[in-house]
């Protein structure tokens, strides 16, 4: 993406697992009211990447049937979740089945340990992450703003690492920029946050903290008009991300003039 | 023509014997190129579906995607 003034910011692409996203925002698909609001919202967001469930299919068809039906494979690139798993062996089960849907090796890799706080389970999460790396995967992992749990996913291999900005569906904004700036400082891989983004400063404060991009869903699910925030989202983004590259002044605690001090009448 | 019983997705269904995979996602109304299929934990490949046979008893699980985040 380009700034067209006199001096233009360049940014190069998002580069995960040996694809190249122009977006830095990518969505989940979960919690619409309808799917028409839904494809609205996904488009309006700018996002490639979009998030999907895997799930049984409701053999008495009273509820909607896949995604797919709504969401164009073709338009996007679809990042199946290991969501609502437990443990390490459940989430592989889920990711080779994601995997044999036929679309593309990655994964985003869930392994939760608490219901109440949906926060990883870090063991399972390594665990799970080594063993999908050496079945051939891309594994995206949701971890929490550890640096430590952050580093162990990178030597097992993870393509990208998400720490949250706060819990799964809360709302709560950036808590820890210090955590996730440590994690981005330290790590090759790209760091996308994951969770947590409420409203569009959250999604630019996250964004300045030099993170390669945001992936949120209730953020937008949630707005009274989703397809409106899902806009402020995308501005948001791209405005956190080139304030980050423009370098933000120094902050002081004592004020500087503006106009100069000399030159006032005698 | 004899009957089986098995298990789809957590529920006990019946089903004409023999039956392959892709006898039981016809008999279900599913395409197959929308769903994805594991048998006793271990996943059928597409082009497998036509000669895996099943037997009574046998687990199954069909999904798909769904929205999520």
């Amino acid at each position: 993406m380009t700034i067209t003034h006199a001096e233009p910011i360049t940014d190069s692409p998002l580069s995960i697992g040996g694809r190249s996203f122009r977006s830095r925002l990518m969505v989940g698909t979960g919690k619409y009211r309808n799917n028409d609001e839904m494809v609205r919202a996904i488009e309006a967001s700018g996002a490639e990447i979009v998030t999907v469930a895997v799930r049984r299919v409701d053999l008495d068809r009273t509820r909607d049937e896949g995604i797919l039906y709504h969401l164009n494979p073709n338009q996007y690139f679809l990042l199946a979740n290991t969501a609502g798993c437990y443990s390490a062996d459940e989430a592989v089960r889920y990711a080779r089945l994601a995997r044999e849907a036929g679309f593309n090796e990655f994964i985003k890799l869930e392994v939760i340990g608490d219901r109440e706080t949906l926060l990883p389970d870090t063991q399972g999460l390594i665990a799970a992450a080594s063993e999908l790396v050496a079945e051939g995967f891309e594994v995206l992992a949701y971890t929490n703003d550890d640096l430590i749990t952050a580093l162990r996913l990178e030597d097992a291999g993870c393509a990208a690492v998400m720490p949250l900005a706060s819990p799964i569906g809360s709302g709560l904004g950036l808590l820890n920029p210090y955590g996730i700036r440590t994690i981005k400082r330290r790590l090759s891989v790209p760091v996308i946050v994951d969770a947590g983004v409420g409203t569009a400063s959250d999604a630019c404060l996250t964004m300045e903290q030099g993170v390669d991009g945001i992936l949120m869903n209730t953020a937008l699910a949630e707005a009274r008009d989703p397809v409106s925030m899902a806009c402020a989202m995308r501005l948001a983004v791209e405005a956190g991300r080139f304030a980050f590259l423009a370098g933000r002044m120094p902050r002081r605690e004592v004020a500087m003039p503006s106009s100069p001090a000399s030159g006032m009448l005698e | 023509m004899s009957e089986m019983e098995i298990m789809v997705n957590g529920e006990p269904r019946r089903l004409p014997a023999p039956a392959t995979v892709s006898d039981l996602l016809q008999h279900l109304g599913l395409d197959p190129r929308g769903v994805v299929v594991e048998l006793n934990r271990k996943i059928i490949r597409r082009p497998q579906l036509g000669e895996t046979v099943l037997s009574d008893g046998d687990a199954v699980e069909l999904v798909h995607f769904v929205g999520g985040g």
